[in-house]
């Protein structure tokens, strides 16, 4: 008869893995030979590999920065690699580059776009890090020290350089006594936008930014008695009564006293990267907000508020993106009354960002809908109401799980700028690309302009994705 | 389990009073007539078969449900779709899930200072130093800046708790809070529990730990298919029950 009965006498202690299994053979064997199949890849692998290098690095290895034709080109390379070896030719991004970055905007004002791009970065610095004071502080430094660097190369009036130098020199001062300051210039920064690139006086922008003054003071006098959502409709007629009425003849009033003019510029300047950034970094921070909204409001209790919000997802994501820039360029020309000088670069920036919105819309209801329903009912219980709910508790939690959809959005929204070429605006890919290979000089370039327009992009998006994924594993939390 | 005496004042001022309430999911008829008086300092265990409406019942009473038809009258404020009476009711009424429904993304001190802040307008500090003391009176004060998902279940569970006493809440609803918690941890939630009984704290608990009933309840409530099918005290109810469903019910839960 056996005994079933057991006790253990003495608890194990833990104890070392097995010998550790490294080696460079040990890795290769079970990672690329570890069958007879696996061979036959690796080796197919390796072969496609060389093929693709032993066609592309003789022609970048060969390549000429110093040139002022493509024939010239063609003829430095024949005489140092033989007659039939291929090479490209940097050249024509080192003599042309401006118009790839600055399009068709007057050299003597380069400085205006290139502040505004360090700027860009200065007050994308206290909202990127929020919470980390040292990256903001090193963030601010390298776009100052860059943008003095520019200014050296820039040739610029010595007035120019000063201020703007002692501007950046004060911001990296804020950046670090008080790095969390810096979110007005983040508040600021679509008006300073505005004056920097398109001049004029510096009242008409201040007046647009009076604009949302009016909104918050209506809404803080209204929200008391109306509630958030009338209150913040009040606000908004208010604020563009304001804009329609008052803006306009204010802003000439103190204009005629002190005017603070920069050269004014059309639109049709505007090209290359300048463009590509004015149109994405706009509507990528206006888009986010918005579909956020549309989010929430398609889970909306009020049938008038859904039934809007599901028809405009519906409908801005079931039509292309290049019919609603045609819509920019024609048919709201038709729409609006006569007269009415709607700057066609504004009417791309909206229309661009209608149509991420509803992207993020869609993503951002995927983020609410991985919530539990617990959290809802949590916040209900403790009394929050329904904004403090969602600011506090579900947005929180929901724009979490959707960073990596939406950040994709961002992405795919920064590379559909170069579509605007369609309605005659000059994106670097297409349209600058064009303009430079019908010069007869560069006649027959091909591969050049396109790589270096593709590395750039390639490094604007890679950033927001690097970005996205600190994010992520910052906002880490809940430890499943 | 620790007995605790059953002389705790009960006042003759009423808490919650629920008359001829009705409520339906759809066509399905989940809570019937059911009528009800809670007076302040009462401690009301809820019991009865999953579906029979007792989560639904106290999910009533701070509106997470809403009811169709009958009163529902929180602490003198009847519950109406009025959204002010509403969220009055919500911030007088605390609220503990099976599930706890901590926020993932705040850590523990965060949990507990939100709703006294937001809702409240207590002063930041202020609201700390209260979020201590109730993390202190459930015992885990060290955990204060940890996030939820460090903590075991039952740990959670009591940071819940504390997160609704920091809103200082005249009545407390229980919703089944032991049932998703390891046996080893059920224990520590029910002595917080207990503890609270022994303040005087209006309490009306969902759940199916019958050694808790025995301890704290003053009356016991059993409901089946939507309705009260039998309360008592909670000696009688367990030693005397008087309908056969009741019967069936406890010598189920009992039996082994």
């Amino acid at each position: 008869m056996s005994d079933i009965s057991y006790v253990r006498d003495s608890m194990l202690p833990p104890s070392e893995p097995p010998g550790a299994q490294t080696g460079v053979v040990k890795w290769m064997r079970e990672n690329l030979f570890s069958g007879l199949s696996n061979t036959v890849l690796t080796l197919v692998g390796v072969a496609a590999i060389y093929y693709f290098l032993q066609l592309v690095l003789p022609w970048l290895l060969h390549g000429v920065w110093y040139a002022n034709s493509l024939s010239e080109c063609r003829s430095i390379i024949a005489e140092n690699y033989g007659p039939n070896a291929s090479g490209a030719c940097w050249a024509v991004i080192r003599l042309r580059w401006y118009q790839f970055v600055f399009g068709f905007y007057p050299p003597e004002l380069w400085w205006r776009p290139t502040l505004n791009f360090a700027l860009l970065f200065v007050a994308l610095a206290p909202a990127l890090f929020s919470d980390n004071l040292r990256m903001v502080r090193i963030m601010v430094g390298v776009v100052a020290a860059l943008y003095l660097l520019a200014l050296v190369c820039l040739s610029t009036t010595p007035l120019i350089f000063v201020v703007t130098a002692v501007l950046i020199a004060a911001l990296f001062g804020v950046s670090v006594v008080a790095p969390m300051q810096l979110i007005w210039v983040t508040l600021l920064f679509p008006f300073i936008t505005i004056y920097l690139l398109w001049g004029g006086s510096v009242w008409s922008s201040a007046m647009g930014l009076a604009g949302f003054g009016v909104l918050a003071v209506v809404y803080r006098l209204t929200n008391d008695r109306l509630g958030v959502v009338v209150a913040t409709g009040v606000g908004v007629v208010a604020a563009i009564l304001w804009w329609i009425f008052l803006a306009g003849p204010v802003a000439g009033g103190l204009a005629s006293v002190l005017a603070f003019r920069l050269e004014p510029m059309d639109s049709d300047r505007f090209g290359g990267f300048l463009l590509a950034f004015v149109i994405g970094v706009s509507s990528i921070s206006i888009s986010l907000p918005i579909g956020i909204l549309l989010a929430l409001g398609r889970q909306s209790d009020m049938l008038l508020i859904r039934s809007l919000s599901i028809g405009f997802i519906e409908f801005v994501r079931g039509v292309p993106l290049i019919t609603m820039l045609f819509t920019a360029s024609l048919l709201l020309g038709y729409f609006l009354p006569p007269q009415t000088n709607f700057d066609l670069i504004l009417r791309v920036v909206i229309l661009v960002t209608f149509f991420a919105a509803a992207y993020n819309a869609e993503v951002v209801r995927g983020g609410l809908a991985a919530l539990a329903r617990g959290q809802y009912e949590a916040a209900d219980a403790l009394g929050l109401d329904y904004w403090q709910a969602q600011r506090l508790i579900i947005m929180p939690q929901a724009l979490k799980v959707a960073i990596p959809g939406i950040v994709t959005n961002f992405i795919g929204l920064f590379k559909d700028t170069t579509l605007v070429n369609f309605v005659g605006l000059r994106d670097p890919l297409i349209g600058i690309t064009a303009v430079v290979r019908s010069d007869l000089d560069w006649k027959g370039i091909y591969w050049e302009p396109y790589i270096f327009v593709g590395g750039v992009f390639f490094l604007a998006c890679y950033g927001m994705s690097r970005y996205s994924m600190y994010l992520e594993r910052k906002l880490k939390t809940d430890h499943r | 389990m620790a007995t605790a005496e059953n002389n705790m004042a009960v006042s003759d001022e009423v808490a919650v009073q629920i008359t001829g309430m009705n409520k339906w999911y759809g066509t399905f008829h989940v809570l019937r007539d059911v009528n009800m008086t809670v007076q302040r300092g009462e401690r009301i265990v809820i019991c009865g078969p999953s579906g029979s409406g007792k989560s639904t019942l106290i999910r009533c009473i701070n509106r997470l449900e809403e009811h169709q038809q009958g009163q529902i009258i929180v602490d003198g404020t009847e519950l109406t779709s009025d959204l002010k009476n509403i969220d009055k009711v919500r911030s007088e009424v605390g609220m503990v899930f099976q599930h706890f429904n901590l926020f993932p993304h705040l850590t523990i001190l965060e949990n507990l200072t939100l709703a006294p802040i937001w809702v409240r307008k207590i002063p930041k500090k202020e609201a700390e130093e209260t979020a201590m003391y109730f993390l202190g009176k459930v015992k885990i004060p060290e955990q204060a800046h940890k996030y939820p998902g460090m903590l075991s279940g039952g740990q959670q569970q009591r940071v819940a708790i504390a997160r609704s006493l920091c809103m200082k809440p005249r009545i407390m609803l229980f919703d089944e809070p032991t049932s998703a918690l390891d046996p080893e941890m059920i224990k520590e939630v029910l002595d917080t529990m207990i503890e609270l009984a022994q303040e005087g704290m209006t309490m009306l608990c969902v759940t199916h730990e019958m050694g808790f009933a025995q301890a704290v309840a003053n009356r016991v409530i059993f409901m089946d298919q939507g309705q009260i099918v039998e309360q008592n005290e909670p000696k009688e109810f367990f030693n005397n029950p008087k309908s056969d469903r009741t019967k069936l019910f406890l010598s189920q839960i009992l039996g082994h």
